[in-house]
């Protein structure tokens, strides 16, 4: 029967590529090398901020020479379309066909959520978060071969709320965004804070994909003192031209994913409202830490003429901070994950480090990260607008200072659940 | 395909674990056990409705893989453990068969609603309803838990082993798979499934005949319900849970590319192009830049679609014409079902 056949053929493509893939390794003497799988979107949505996410990957592999305790770092890649069923199916894959020792990645949210659970039924085996942001990846449930030295949507938005109603003293904001996870989770973060400093605020959502937002518009209450928007790539540049052509001209305050490259690169309307809009998040283009600067100027070196981006994604630095995290704990154990990896989880656990933004990283008992996040304003610079960092809210935990009990307890965010609880 | 290659391919798959232990390391013949072949026969059973409709009935449908997510959707809300609890509390024992009867439910009222549309039309409806449930069930969140889906769906455990052990796994989708290739061959044999062919060929005749062209319709696509239930209920299981990636567009698309490239001219097409699916969706990488490797999965099933426009099934079965012309005629081929 023809499979047979195609089965034998796929063997003898896949046995001679290990084959292949063992030859470079005799290198470094006795050792075999450490198996590093990768997976990240290259395909999808986010196929863009997955290639960035490996550019970085690369760029610190090949600054350390792929060696990190002692040992040589074979470094797989594998590619999803961010769907949870995709990234799980390649996670089988890289851990059990190929071999792995620990997996970096995922990028989206449900598929964290998705290889949390995978790395549950695992022995021996560590996954450190990509970029995923989802809260119950760690909050809820967590499992003890899952990492994440990244921070989570919900911390992004830590210190906006109180710089919105503190600082710029808004008594009321109406907040517009979208129908599904993310913003949920940002919104959350948001109002936890700005409604216990005493905030009042609206709440207007709409599907993600939404085109018209004309009745939305028309619903913003006239006593809101500024605007608080959380879509992401073409939603939030359709929210924001019909907003500016209306002739809207509140303050703008931002989700962590509305400064990206679909809304500064692209011209119009939106652009003047746009400039001076406060965000949070866990980077900015211009933050003046020599860290940050340093790396800044060795990706723009490594990738310039191989298609990077002016400055490192979002997605590309919590890559690289989640390395970072893997790389420091081989150093540690000297290269050594015998005995089911149980000493290099316990290094990771303990791990704490400066990341590419100069924000200290240690991990929370449910291995998540507790970092700092930036508050960010978009600027004009040499004609091109920029987010730069102005303030920094230090050791952000994953639960925005409440106790884990009384945060568990206020429930998962949704619509129903802003997060906007009055203080008593 | 003859009732003996279908036996000898069964006995092969049975001891496919065993035979993949001789040639491979421990853990890899695990991963092909649970992840290539375990994989396809899942897959494959939600193919197996598609084929079903498309061999015997005439009817592509893209809600297949609506239809099993569904039935995945149904166990996920209902099951004990499922992380959101919505429903919850159910034991697999009652949890799997509500999850059917859903499916079922939902191919009937599928084939309800496209009952009197054919070809390009019925392709369409179906991707509407199958896109319709998608993105209802991406931005619904007291039930479907939104883009994140539900998940912890860990599946039961039978005989003191946990239903992820890569061997029971298999062999409850093999079990699973082997009894609904031999329903469908039954089916097909009865009047019912008699009808249904007639239909195919010409459905005024039929009801030239007295036999009502509706009803038969709408069973069939009940009955394929059941089928792609009984898949989704194993790929949600599969795959730890269930979220609106498992069933949207692409996912859809899948399905039929693994009906198409197997062959729509017998039931055995689904499996075949289930494996060839899973080892290149699954290899593909390796073989080829990372970067672009859906270019070479694009390439060879557009090669086998060029080679073959009948799929593998179709080539293997004039290959053996080729070599016993005397033979040839014995099992005559359905029309291809895309031209209806």
């Amino acid at each position: 029967m023809t499979p047979t056949l195609t089965r034998r053929q796929a063997l003898a493509g896949a046995g001679s590529l290990t084959l292949a893939g063992t030859f470079p390794a005799p290198a470094i003497a006795q050792n075999a090398p450490i198996k590093l799988g990768g997976l990240t979107t290259l395909e999808g949505p986010f196929a863009t901020g997955g290639q960035d996410a490996y550019r970085c990957v690369q760029m610190e592999l090949e600054r350390i020479n792929h060696t990190a305790g002692g040992r040589r770092i074979e470094f797989i890649r594998e590619s999803s379309n961010a769907r949870a069923d995709v990234a799980l199916a390649r996670a089988r894959k890289l851990v059990e066909q190929d071999g792995v020792d620990i997996v970096l990645g995922p990028l989206s949210g449900a598929e964290g959520i998705a290889l949390k659970d995978y790395s549950a039924t695992l022995t021996g085996k560590t996954i450190v978060n990509g970029s995923s942001a989802a809260a119950d990846t760690t909050l809820r449930n967590p499992s003890k071969n899952f990492f994440r030295f990244s921070t989570d949507g919900t911390q992004w938005m830590a210190g906006v709320g109180n710089y919105v109603r503190k600082t710029l003293n808004i008594p009321e904001v109406c907040v517009v965004a979208g129908d599904y996870a993310f913003p949920y989770a940002q919104v959350f973060g948001f109002s936890l804070e700005y409604c216990r400093a005493g905030g009042k605020a609206t709440y207007l959502w709409s599907p993600l994909g939404t085109t018209d937002y004309a009745s939305q518009i028309a619903q913003i209450p006239k006593s809101a003192g500024a605007l608080v928007v959380v879509h992401g790539g073409t939603d939030g540049l359709a929210f924001m031209t019909q907003y500016a052509q209306a002739g809207g001209s509140l303050p703008i305050i931002g989700g962590s994913i509305m400064a990206d490259q679909t809304m500064m690169s692209a011209r119009g309307p939106h652009r003047k409202l746009m400039t001076g809009m406060v965000s949070g998040g866990p980077i900015a283009d211009v933050n003046d830490d020599p860290n940050w600067n340093e790396f800044v100027a060795r990706y723009r070196k490594r990738w310039a003429n191989e298609g990077g981006f002016q400055s490192p994604s979002i997605h590309g630095v919590n890559y690289t901070t989640n390395l970072q995290g893997i790389l420091g704990a081989l150093e540690e154990v000297r290269g050594d994950l015998s005995g089911d990896q149980q000493a290099f989880q316990a290094a990771l656990a303990k791990r704490r480090f400066k990341n590419p933004m100069g924000a200290e990283v240690s991990l929370d008992h449910n291995r998540q990260a507790v970092s700092d996040i930036f508050l960010t304003k978009i600027e004009e610079r040499e004609g091109k607008p920029v987010t730069v960092a102005f303030a920094r809210a230090a050791q952000i935990n994953q639960t925005l200072g409440v106790p884990e009990a009384q945060f568990l307890a206020l429930g998962a965010p949704s619509r129903n659940n802003t997060g906007c609880i009055v203080a008593g | 395909m003859s009732a003996r290659l279908s036996l000898l391919a069964l006995a092969l798959l049975v001891l496919a674990p065993a035979l993949l232990g001789l040639v491979l390391p421990p853990n890899q013949a695990q991963f092909w056990t649970a992840n290539i072949l375990g994989r396809a026969l899942v897959y494959g059973i939600v193919a197996l409705s598609l084929t079903f409709l498309a061999t015997y009935g005439g009817f592509v449908s893209l809600a297949q893989m609506t239809l099993a997510g569904i039935a995945g959707y149904a166990l996920a809300i209902l099951v004990e453990g499922a992380v959101p609890g919505i429903v919850g509390g159910l034991p697999y024992a009652a949890a799997v068969p509500a999850a059917l009867l859903a499916a079922t439910l939902a191919g009937l009222l599928v084939g309800a609603i496209a009952v009197r549309t054919r070809d390009i039309y019925l392709l369409m409806i179906t991707l509407a309803l199958a896109m319709g449930v998608a993105r209802f069930a991406e931005s619904n969140i007291d039930w479907f838990n939104g883009y994140e889906g539900i998940r912890n769906v860990v599946g039961p455990v039978l005989f003191g082993v946990p239903f992820r052990d890569p061997h029971l796994f298999y062999y409850v989708a093999l079990a699973a798979a082997a009894a609904l290739y031999a329903g469908v061959l039954y089916l097909v044999r009865t009047p019912f499934g008699l009808v249904l062919q007639g239909i195919r060929d010409n459905p005024r005749r039929v009801a030239a005949l007295g036999y009502d062209v509706s009803l038969h319709r709408i069973a069939a696509f009940g009955v394929a319900g059941f089928i792609a239930g009984c898949g989704g209920v194993l790929t949600t299981i599969y795959n730890i849970g269930i979220s609106p990636g498992s069933i949207g567009l692409g996912a859809s698309v899948n399905i039929l590319i693994i009906s198409v490239i197997g062959g729509l001219g017998h039931p055995a097409g689904a499996f075949v192009g289930s494996l060839i699916f899973a080892v290149f969706d699954t290899f593909a990488a390796s073989l080829y830049d990372r970067d672009r490797f859906n270019t070479l999965i694009g390439l060879v099933f557009l090669g086998i679609v060029l080679a073959s426009p009948d799929g593998i099934v179709g080539l293997a079965r004039r290959l053996g014409g080729l070599r016993r012309p005397s033979r040839a005629g014995e099992q005559p081929a359905p029309r291809p079902a895309e031209t209806g």
